[in-house]
């Protein structure tokens, strides 16, 4: 026989044990009412509440570059293009790549075109990376010119955008030479010569260059103009490697991360995207206003 | 007509690139003007129409009174740019599983590729070597690029045409611009396509030969005016740039004023604005091809000769 008073006691931790699995039932349900999913997203997420669509965004710290609210056109593919937003895109797909690469890359004579053989071959998805990162690359510079060119049609880089176009342009510049510097990396003969044929340019110019125009007179030899200086000798060879890793991993990136948050952000602060604008007439041209 | 020669340079990997510029290029030049032009004959019926200018939409996207002026971010704008994000993803995955990224024989300076070419996006700069001397095509020309498209903005006075598609509104800009930008494309196209060993001129599908020897004899102006006196060389060659200047220069001034919009538009320009504008739509948009034509054309070398440069 048992003993009367274990009965209740036995039940109260059966029925304790029940009604935590009720609860993590429950929380598994609908689990934006525990206190995990509250400490990380803050916000209830409700469908049919535009006010929490837009807390949302504005919470988030990845899209919090985005406003709530946008003009119902302004997210319209044919005025967009959607071209700005892929070259940033695609900005982060080579970051991603480009790191995978560094794990078996050595900038060095002995190594840098092994280590591509090796990533070819034998690393598990190197040839993949590798692949991507090249294409990516390429495909960054096109959709960025065609970024520039939508900006042009709608007229987008005038005021009160001009800082933020010159933003661009320097962006631009900075992708041109982030894909010539990744160039010579594999130091096999494509990368070799091309940068050899790049930066012989750099020779003849003017003032600072040991070819240039004045640049004999005012002391430059191949040993000590802008070209020694960009490959740290007057051949491309190991420090030209060296040199060319360090501005294409660390500092060019650095440099244009640096932009583009400059670049977003005045993106809101000019007021957005923009357009698509309602037409203005010929008419309507008010007299300039004389500020100078 | 050589087919394998063709496919040969098309189907270097680094060049699908350029194939695909020109797929791309094409259409969304199509897809703006486009709506440049539903726009222009938006703003025709406006303006010939004073009372629906003041009522009508004036936008050629549809608008009903019950829509809401705002939509959220969430889900409006963010699925599309995840959408775009899915598929560019997938793009670049089915791209780098078919085609490989080239990687050639180790470098080896004691063996020189011929042609040996630049990066396709700075072919263009390369091609620019055969029309100038390297201080200005490789580097002074490309500055005056960065810095010209730098004062686009600041240069362009029209309060018109802002954040939508049109051409009639706003043609200067858009040729100086667009003539600027299918300039540099066709460069990249001759470097690329029609260039071969030696950097010679082979048309597309021309096999090309490593032994061909061209006998072309480029003459520098003077030369080809009779005068051999570096003096007076000298002087020809600043007179014959002065002149370039003030006819190209004429010739932009007299666009620039075409009565019409044109010239309500010149009248808000300062002159300061003016100049600028001038100088490299003469320097850059002019001069470039002028040169081009002068040395494919009538094999003319070079303008003005210096001791210190030649132009």
């Amino acid at each position: 026989m048992s003993k009367p008073e274990d009965e209740p006691k036995s039940t109260t931790l059966l029925e304790t044990a029940k009604e935590a699995l009720q609860g993590l039932r429950e929380d598994i349900k609908d689990p934006q009412r525990t206190q995990i999913w509250k400490s990380v997203f803050r916000v209830k997420h409700e469908r049919s509440d535009p006010r929490t669509r837009s807390l949302g965004v504005l919470g988030n710290v990845f899209l919090h570059l985005h406003p709530g609210r946008i003009n119902r056109d302004a997210v319209r593919y044919n005025y967009t293009w959607g071209m700005g937003g892929i070259t940033f895109y695609l900005y982060l797909v080579l970051t991603f790549t480009g790191v995978l690469l560094m794990f078996y890359y050595h900038p060095t004579k002995l190594q840098a075109f092994r280590d591509i053989l090796y990533l070819e071959h034998d690393v598990p998805f190197g040839r993949l990376a590798r692949n991507m990162h090249r294409w990516a690359a390429h495909l960054m510079i096109i959709t960025l010119w065609l970024h520039m060119f939508r900006v042009v049609l709608t007229g987008s880089y005038r005021r009160p955008r001009e800082f933020n176009w010159c933003v661009g342009v320097i962006l631009l510049v900075l992708t041109l030479l982030l894909s010539f510097t990744g160039y010579l990396l594999p130091d096999d003969q494509l990368g070799f010569w091309a940068v050899t044929v790049g930066t012989n340019m750099a020779r003849a110019t003017p003032l600072l260059g040991n070819e240039g125009p004045f640049g004999p007179a005012l002391g430059m030899t191949p040993y000590n103009d802008v070209r020694f200086a960009l490959l740290g000798g007057s051949i491309v060879d190991a420090n030209a490697l060296l040199r060319a890793y360090i501005w294409h991993c660390i500092a060019i990136p650095v440099l244009a991360s640096v932009f583009m948050i400059v670049h977003f952000w005045r993106v809101r602060k000019d007021g957005g995207i923009s357009g698509p604008s309602p037409v203005m007439l010929e008419s309507e041209i008010k007299p300039p206003a004389k500020v100078r | 007509m050589d087919w394998a020669q063709i496919w040969r340079i098309v189907s270097v990997p680094d060049n699908v690139p350029i194939t695909l510029i020109a797929i791309l290029v094409p259409f969304y030049t199509w897809y703006g003007l486009r709506q440049a032009v539903a726009t222009d004959r938006l703003i025709d019926k406006l303006q010939a129409d004073p009372a629906l200018a003041k009522t009508g939409h004036r936008k050629i996207l549809p608008f009903l009174p019950e829509w809401s002026r705002e939509v959220p971010v969430w889900p409006y704008l963010l699925k599309i740019e995840f959408l775009a994000a899915i598929i560019v993803t997938l793009i670049l995955m089915i791209w780098s599983i078919t085609l490989n990224a080239p990687l050639e024989e180790p470098a080896n300076p004691n063996f020189t590729m011929n042609p040996s070419k630049a990066p396709w996006y700075f072919v263009g700069l390369q091609e620019m070597l055969v029309y100038f001397d390297p201080w200005f095509a490789g580097v002074v020309l490309p500055s005056l690029i960065v810095v010209g498209l730098m004062v686009f903005p600041y240069v362009d006075t029209n309060p018109l045409g802002l954040g939508y598609y049109t051409i009639k509104q706003r043609v200067i800009p858009l040729f100086s611009f667009g003539f600027g930008f299918f300039l540099w494309l066709l460069l990249i196209f001759i470097g690329t396509f029609v260039r071969g060993p030696g950097w010679m001129w082979f048309w597309p599908g021309q096999p090309w030969d490593h032994t061909r020897v061209i006998y072309e004899v480029n003459r520098n102006l003077p030369d080809v005016l009779g005068i051999h006196n570096l003096w007076l060389g000298g002087i020809l060659g600043v007179l014959a740039i002065a002149i370039f200047y003030a006819g190209a220069g004429w010739g932009i001034h007299k666009w620039l004023t075409k009565p019409g919009l044109n010239r309500t538009l010149y009248e808000r320009t300062s002159l300061l604005q003016y100049a600028t504008f001038q100088f490299f739509a003469i320097t850059v948009l002019a001069g470039l091809p002028a040169k081009m034509i002068l040395r494919l054309v009538f094999r003319v070398h070079y303008v003005l000769i210096t001791p210190w440069f030649n132009i």
